[in-house]
């Protein structure tokens, strides 16, 4: 794996953001070869799309021929509810940029056979040709997507049930009122994004830094599912100082020492501008 | 692009870099507009996976839903309370005068009239048969073209509700200012004309007005006897009821609001002043008799004339969201100096002020609707939704008819004004069409 340690949530959320816009463009995407990019919502990604946001008002990215594929969605949540991940993403994202909608797939959590709904993402997403790039967060429990502590390390797209913690940690978005908080999601499974070509995992803040640590210095163990992607060919963590304040010395001396290294997959930064015709 | 998959035909606009008043906050959003109505972004690309056919730069101008003026007797030399040849054709000239200071509907408003300007008095078949013969002799002589209706000298059945667009603003409903009024507060009210009520019933409007279609607002004096089945009534049937040129103190003010009243009609003017034992119709504010649910709205006159800044501070600051700016103006708005008439008076006009001609008893006012609400953010210091608001979702508050007109809401009907930062209308909007640019 990558771990790319930056010093705060802004330049970690820049990095990220310049990654992907490296690897958009290099992609030299078109109508004929799509690039297709897995989404997380959650307050750690905020700062990357609004980067990103950035680049594509500045003209150096387009998002016209990206297909997004999203972790996972609540289940019966009406649509257009403001806590829905359709509304984070539109609101966060989708409303800024030039993607076009067929390409926004976000898993319906209002359909009639939910299990059917997930094995249609799951074709979507092959249909699609795979992921190229799944970017995805950590929970305070070391779970990736909604692949709570006991989630096979195989899993496919699925409804899961939320643990308790999840759920009044969530109560907040709903006026404190538990009894309004959804108690099932639909996500994506641990294997699902293990498929991905490329992983990008963002890990931000204090209170994640033990999840950091069980995922990264610890085994492979289906209670810290994100812990799977030590399994994964191509993998980059990338987090703030806040989030290392658990792993081992020698660990964060090693990948901070590699800096220069990881720098040059954001430096030079390319942009849409260079490969206008 | 691909076609557009949406489930309407009808072309989508989406309004980029402006700011707009929704949720009682100026927002950096887009505005979507189709098939004239205001349409929800986020449904179009989740459940439709549309896109918008147009977009237009509004250069960091400010978009407010369309101001409503509930209160304004004519304009543009035009009259609302005098019988005319070409009274549709008035109106029609000032409803389209109207989009100018970014009012897309508006309540006609006749004062204190004879019986004959409300209802059509019919004509005594010996008068029809001359006219007739004079007519026909006239058009052979060519010195009028031959016309079957005689002239018309009435007005209320002329104005009907209809929809703005285009050729003008939109026709609410009738406003009927008297004559059911204080003799003592009659204002530029013509006393004459002044009645009140003989057995308590719609009888007594219906025999006055002749027919309360196309009514939406009667201004009544709660103190005259018998006000309270008739303000009931009027309730009733869905017409609001404003207290105005009154002499009522505030108990009588408070029972017509159990009653069913909802209104003020231009607060302080023509009613008692405030007095700190009786504080009479003024008392309505913050009175604790008017029951929670039911919000009581007063219109005001800023126009910096009617209403001194500090009048129009404390009634803002004693119940904010009552607040409904309205124009109560006058035919001689937007004419220069000079003398005019309204209703059965003479009116002198003097720079910004109108006066009944030879007194000083203001006739109300030549403000524009959209000076009216520059000149509340600065005279109250409010925040420009609020004075926004005040123009435009307050009166549609008060005439129930938030579920279509005064916001930017999804669903709403798309009459809306756009600004420059100073609150000067460069262009107004109706149904989603482009209907005036400065």
């Amino acid at each position: 794996m990558k771990l790319v340690i930056l010093d705060d949530y802004e330049q970690a959320s820049e990095w990220a953001a310049k990654y992907i816009r490296n690897k958009i463009i290099k992609f030299l995407p078109s109508e004929d070869k799509y690039f297709t990019l897995g989404l997380p919502t959650g307050s750690t990604p905020l700062g990357c799309y609004r980067k990103l946001i950035e680049y594509h008002q500045a003209g150096d990215l387009s998002f016209k021929y990206v297909k997004t594929f999203n972790m996972d969605e609540y289940v019966g949540l009406p649509s257009g509810h403001p806590e829905s991940y359709h509304s984070y993403m539109w609101n966060n994202f989708f409303k800024f940029v030039d993607i076009q909608p067929q390409n926004a797939h976000i898993l319906n959590g209002n359909a009639s056979d939910l299990q059917a709904e997930c094995d249609s993402f799951e074709k979507k997403i092959a249909d699609a040709g795979g992921i190229d790039l799944f970017v995805g967060g950590i929970g305070p429990d070391g779970h990736i997507a909604f692949n709570e502590p006991g989630s096979s390390l195989v899993s496919r797209t699925r409804v899961k049930t939320l643990a308790k913690d999840t759920i009044v940690a969530n109560a907040r978005f709903f006026g404190n009122d538990l009894s309004k908080v959804p108690t099932m999601t639909l996500t994506v499974g641990v294997g699902t994004v293990m498929d991905a070509r490329e992983v990008m995992i963002l890990i931000t803040g204090a209170h994640k830094a033990f999840a950091l640590y069980k995922a990264i210095e610890e085994g492979v163990n289906h209670m810290w599912t994100v812990s799977a992607f030590q399994q994964h060919p191509h993998t980059v963590f990338v987090c703030d100082e806040d989030a290392t304040l658990e792993l081992r010395v020698k660990t964060v001396k090693y990948f901070k020492g590699l800096m220069h290294v990881h720098n040059q997959l954001v430096d030079p930064l390319h942009s849409m501008k260079d490969h206008k015709d | 692009m691909p076609s557009n998959k949406s489930v309407s035909d009808e072309p989508i606009t989406q309004f980029i870099n402006c700011r707009i008043l929704r949720h009682h906050k100026l927002q950096r959003e887009d505005l979507w507009v189709r098939g004239g109505k205001i349409l929800d972004p986020e449904k179009l690309f989740f459940d439709e996976e549309g896109f918008a056919d147009y977009r237009i730069d509004c250069e960091n101008r400010i978009i407010a839903p369309g101001f409503i003026d509930v209160q304004i007797n004519g304009g543009y030399g035009i009259d609302f309370s005098q019988a005319s040849d070409d009274y549709s054709l008035g109106i029609a000239m000032v409803a389209k005068k109207l989009l100018q200071h970014g009012v897309t509907s508006f309540c006609p408003t006749i004062v204190t009239s004879p019986p004959a300007i409300y209802q059509q008095v019919p004509m005594h078949y010996s008068h029809i048969h001359t006219w007739f013969i004079v007519m026909s002799w006239a058009s052979v002589l060519r010195i009028f073209p031959f016309s079957f209706s005689p002239p018309l000298s009435f007005v209320l059945p002329q104005i009907r509700v209809q929809n703005g667009g285009p050729d003008g603003a939109g026709i609410l409903g009738v406003h009927l200012e008297g004559p059911f009024i204080s003799k003592e507060k009659k204002g530029a009210h013509p006393p004459q004309f002044i009645r009140s009520f003989n057995i308590g019933a719609i009888a007594d409007l219906l025999e006055i007005y002749g027919q309360l279609d196309n009514v939406t607002m009667v201004t009544l004096a709660p103190e005259l006897p018998n006000s309270g089945p008739v303000i009931q009534e009027l309730a009733r049937r869905g017409i609001i009821v404003s207290l105005g040129h009154s002499v009522a103190n505030l108990s009588q003010a408070e029972a017509a609001v159990l009653q069913g009243s909802t209104f003020i009609t231009h607060l302080f003017n023509a009613m008692l002043p405030f007095h700190h034992r009786d504080p009479g119709i003024v008392g309505l504010l913050t009175s604790e008799k008017v029951p929670a649910q039911n919000r009581i709205f007063y219109g005001m006159i800023a126009d910096g004339i009617h209403t001194h800044p500090a009048a129009l501070r404390i009634a803002h600051r004693a119940h904010p969201k009552g607040l409904v700016l309205v124009t109560d103006a006058v035919p001689a708005m937007g004419l220069p100096a000079g003398c005019h008439s309204l209703g059965q008076q003479e009116i002198h006009i003097d720079g910004l002020h109108a006066y009944v001609a030879g007194t000083t008893t203001l006739s109300g006012s030549i403000a524009t609707m959209d000076m009216c609400v520059r000149h509340f953010r600065d005279a109250s210091g409010c925040s420009e939704e609020a004075a926004l608001e005040a123009a435009s979702l307050h009166p549609a508050e008060l005439l129930n008819l938030t579920h279509c007109k005064g916001t930017l809401d999804y669903g709403s009907d798309a009459d809306f004004v756009v600004l420059d930062e100073s609150f000067t209308v460069r262009e107004t909007y109706i149904a989603g069409q482009q209907v005036w640019k400065k």
